[in-house]
Parts: C-alpha cells; structure tokens; sequence
C-alpha cells in the first residue's frame, strides 16, 4: 500500500502524458468521422509518418548523434515540420482516395481507407526498411535538467514537453472550434451537411480543413512519442492507431471534446493498471475498455445518441 | 410593363437517378412577390426547391436567377447569388447556440457590424429568440426552430427567400402565428417562393399560386381565383383543413 501511495503521482503523470498522445490521435478519428462519417483507418499510419519525419528531422539537423543548433528549436522544428508532412499526406488521402467515393456506399470508403494503410506502410517499409529507426534524444535533453523534482514526483523534461505540447495544441484546436467562423462551419458541417451548403458552406474545403487538422495532430503525436521511446518503425501507426481509436469511442466518436477525454482516460487507465497487474498487461486495458463501452454505452461518454447518417 | 423575375423555371424536367420527379415545369417569381406551389405529399414540391439550389439532377430545361441561367452551377454560388432557404424541418443546428446558427445564416457576409445589427433586428422581431440566444439549437420548440430557421435565412440578405412546407409540424395556432410572421416579412419587402400542403393557408396571404400534380403544374392562378376556383375547392380547400396532418412537436 506504501509503495502504492507512492508510486501513484507517478504514475498520474505517465498517464497524462500518454493520454495527451491518445488525445491527438483520437482527434483525428472523431473529427473526420463527423463530417463522412467512416473511420479513417489510415490515420495511424499518418502518425507513423509524422514519426518518421520528427527523427529525419532530427537526424538532418545532428552531426555524430549531436544535435547542431538550439535543442528547444530543433524540437519546435520536428513538430511542426512532422505537422506539416502529415497533414499533406492525410490531404492527398482524402483527394485521391476518399473524395471520389464521397457519394458510394461507405463500405467502399473503409475499404479504400484500409488499401491506403497498406498502401503508406509498405511505401515506409521500402524506403526506411523494417528496422527502427532511433532518436539520439540525449543531446536535445541534457543531463543536467533531464530529470525534474516535483515533491514525490519526478518528470522528465520529455515527459514535460509531451504533456505542454499537447495541452497546448488541444487547447488552440478548441478555441479555433469554438469561435472561429472556419471553427464554426466545421460543426456546422459535422452536424447537417447539405444544410451546411445550403447556406453556402464550401463543404469540400472543409473537410480539406478537417484532414489538415486531424493529420497535423496525428503527425504531432508521432514525433512526441518518438521523442518518448526514442523509437519509430513502419508499424507503430498500428498500435497507435488502435489506441486512438479506443479513445475516440470511449470519449464518443464524432465528439471532439470526447475524444480529449477518451484519451486522456485511456492513458491514465493505462497507466494505472501497470501499478497493479505486470506492465504486460497494459495493452490488454484498451481493448477491455473499448469492449465494455460498445456493450454498455456504445454512444460513448460524450458522444450523441448514434444514429445512422443519411 | 415587362419585369425581369426573380426567378423562372423553363420546361424544367428534374431526375432522381432514372426517376423523373418533374415533368415540363414552367413558372416565375416577380420581385416584390409571394408565391406558393402548391400540392400534395410526393407531388415534386421539394424537388423543385432542390432544383433551384443545384441540388438535385436536371435534364432538360432551364433555371434562371435574376435572368442568369443558373443550373449545373455549385449550390454554394447559387447561395451566393442571392437564394436562401428555410428548409423542410427547418435543419436548425442542434449542437449550435440560437445565436451560431444564426452567424451562420450570414455565412458568405463579411460585413460584420452591419450582421451585429440584423442579428438584433431578428432578436426584435423574435424576442423568444433573444432569450434563448446561448441555447442549443436542439433545445427549441418546433415554433421557435421555425422562427430561427427564419432568421438564419433573412441574414443572408436574400433576394429569393425559399420556403419548404413553413406550416409542418406546427399545431394550427403556431400556424396562424408563422404565416403571420411569413406575411410580415414579405410587406418589407422580401421576395418570397413557398411551398405548401396547406393551401387555403398559403394562398390567404400569397399574390399568386401554382399547383403541382405528380410533378406536372396543372393550375396558375392569382391567390383569389385559385381561392374562388371549383377544382382547387374540391381538391386542396375543401372544408376539412383540420384533417391536415396531425405530427405534433
Ligand atoms: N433523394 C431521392 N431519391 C429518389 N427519389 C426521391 C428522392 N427524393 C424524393 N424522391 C421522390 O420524388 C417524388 C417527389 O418528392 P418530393 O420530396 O419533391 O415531394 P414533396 O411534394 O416535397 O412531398 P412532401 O409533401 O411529402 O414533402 C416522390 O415520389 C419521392 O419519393
Ligand atoms: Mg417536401
């Protein structure tokens, strides 16, 4: 029970750390299943990518595993240009692969959407190989403050970083939603599509929009997590994606507030568990959480009674 | 005096798919005017509005605004052009505030003190609505969506204003009230097209009526004579107005 006690606030934040990272992936999830309605299930292959680019990034800028400028820049650099790849790459996904099927049954549209999972797997898989691809982070963090004191608690500065950056991006995102005019078409558009043209809503900007947005996040938390476990290959969007879709179900697809929730349950039940049961079973949490939600409350807990899109 | 309308079907034929719902539709919309089409369930009323808005399959014939013939074009420059609706079940935002789905009715302006003001106007012309200003859009009685439903599609400053069936849902004193509001809105000056089942309604406050029949226009006449006409008693007036329709909020 000591132990317990002790290990809690540790574990509290591991959790919110990990849960901010399913937060931005489930982003993605709920965001375009509330405009076309299907799940994207190439959305974490596009987190792979932004994984990728944050340790090319990373990769371009260091000289023998040294990093050659300000470390705080060459981690805005990986983020943001990590941003930029994903979001280009969930633009071409939906132009070329879902936007001529906008008007076919949706099973095409998962169908299509799994193809291009394949598809942007097997692109990273012949250029990167199978073999993980390791960030050199020890540069970028220095020893001297790579373990911060907070009373019973200890943070490492990545952990740190994790947590400001994607409470800093969930917070941006809920104040575009909110109260920008852009922000507002996006729910205008989410919730009645054709009423949305009807008021002269270019509807296929967007979802452009939405693409650029879920994508750009998705990437974001590729690299925040490469940053985390040091580590990216061409299957974690797998796993990833796995996560973040739990978290966007739990929270209640097609709510973007939920799927901020969703997550950050998802990781501190995560994180929980391993106090308690071997870490081996941390990856079981999700998919009993995801079970127990469809069974009793498949709407999730923030989403709207689901109901079949005409 | 020959004035250019608002609006002009010319031997419009309108699809489903291989289905045709239209068949040869001919009518205008003078500025200034209130129109009703009239008819029956399934008689191609929305279908006509839909074709106005681009939003539904045109095969022969042509559709002008303001003499610009504007089918095949994207629905959101017809919008552009000067066309709003208050659509069938008024399509309120329901996870919006009043006052979002309102903004949003003036979506393509980007005059925004001049909205601010028209907003308030609304809120006078609606004052349940001012109240309601921060709730959500699904929280409305069906006689307030129908108001707000009004008021989004007034922002956008229409030079047509497009009305699907105002009268559904509503029990008969909201009725009286929306058709109040309907007539109002046209004396100051807002061009009108409406559609609706109800006609001995509709045409107690339109200028002139057209009455649909499987998708083919069978009647035009001015609001009084459709009124006084025998087919028009026998068919659509007959004193039974109260067997209507009974869907309650
Ligand atoms: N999306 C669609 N696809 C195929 N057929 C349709 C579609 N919408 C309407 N129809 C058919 O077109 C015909 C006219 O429909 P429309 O909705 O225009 O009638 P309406 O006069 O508005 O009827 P109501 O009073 O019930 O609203 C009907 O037979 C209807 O079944
Ligand atoms: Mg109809």
């Amino acid at each position: 029970m000591d132990l317990l006690l002790k290990e809690l606030p540790q574990q509290l934040v591991n959790g919110l750390t990990l849960g901010g990272v399913y937060a931005l992936i489930a982003i993605g999830y709920t965001m375009v299943y509330g405009i076309l309605g299907m799940l994207n299930f190439a959305h974490g292959e596009i987190y792979m990518i932004g994984g990728f680019t944050g340790w090319w990034v990373l990769h371009l800028l260091s000289r023998n595993h040294q990093v050659v400028m300000n470390a705080a820049v060459v981690i805005a650099l990986m983020i943001v240009i990590a941003m930029g790849v994903s979001a280009f790459v969930g633009v071409l996904t939906e132009r070329f692969a879902y936007r001529p099927l906008r008007n076919a049954p949706r099973i095409n549209l998962l169908l299509s959407a799994l193809g291009v999972s394949i598809f942007l797997q097997n692109l990273v898989l012949n250029y990167q190989g199978a073999k993980a691809r390791v960030f050199y982070v020890h540069s970028l963090i220095p020893e001297s403050v790579r373990l911060i004191h907070l009373g019973p608690v200890v943070i490492t500065l990545t952990r740190l970083i994790v947590i400001a950056v994607t409470f800093l991006l969930m917070a941006l995102l809920s104040i575009m939603i909110k109260r920008t005019k852009a922000g507002k078409a996006m729910r205008a558009t989410a919730q009645d599509l054709e009423m949305a043209t009807f008021l002269g809503i270019d509807v296929d900007r967007i979802i452009v929009l939405v693409f650029i947005i879920g994508s750009a996040l998705g990437g974001a938390a590729g690299t925040l997590v490469g940053l985390l476990f040091t580590q990216v290959d061409y299957y974690v969007g797998f796993q990833a994606g796995l996560k973040g879709f739990t978290a966007a179900v739990l929270g209640g697809i097609g709510s973007i507030p939920g799927a901020m929730l969703g997550g950050i349950i998802l990781g501190l039940a995560e994180s929980l568990a391993v106090t308690f049961l071997p870490a081996a079973y941390k990856d079981v949490v999700a998919f009993v959480i995801l079970v127990i939600i469809l069974i009793v409350k498949p709407s999730g807990l923030l989403g709207e009674k689901i109901q079949e899109k005409v | 005096m020959e004035r250019e309308p608002v609006l002009k079907f010319e031997h419009i034929d309108a699809y489903y798919g291989s289905i045709q719902v239209l068949y040869d539709i001919n009518f205008e919309v003078y500025p200034g005017e209130l129109v009703c089409l009239l008819g029956g369930n399934a008689s191609g009323k929305s279908t006509t509005l839909k074709t106005i808005l681009g939003a539904c399959k045109v095969k022969n014939g042509s559709v002008f605004l303001k003499g610009k013939r504007i089918n095949g074009r994207p629905t959101k420059e017809i919008i552009a052009m000067g066309v709003a609706i208050v659509p069938e079940n008024r399509r309120i935002f329901p996870r919006m505030t009043v006052l979002e789905n309102l903004e949003l009715g003036a979506y393509l302006r980007s005059d925004r003190e001049q909205v601010k003001r028209e907003i308030d106007n609304i809120f006078d012309l609606f004052p349940i609505l001012r109240k309601r200003a921060n709730q959500m859009g699904a929280t409305l009685s069906g006689g307030e969506q129908q108001m707000l439903a009004m008021g989004r599609a007034l922002l956008s400053r229409p030079e047509i204003l497009l009305m699907d069936e105002p009268s559904m849902g509503l029990s008969p004193m909201l009725v009286d009230q929306q058709f109040e509001i309907i007539q109002e809105v046209h004396r100051r000056g807002t061009t009108i097209f409406m559609v609706e089942q109800n006609a001995s309604m509709a045409l107690s406050i339109a200028d002139r009526g057209y009455v649909l029949q499987t998708g083919e226009i069978v009647l035009h006449d001015t609001a009084r004579a459709l009124l006084e006409n025998e087919m028009m008693k026998e068919a659509y007036l007959g004193g039974r107005d109260d067997e209507d329709e009974e869907d309650e909020i």
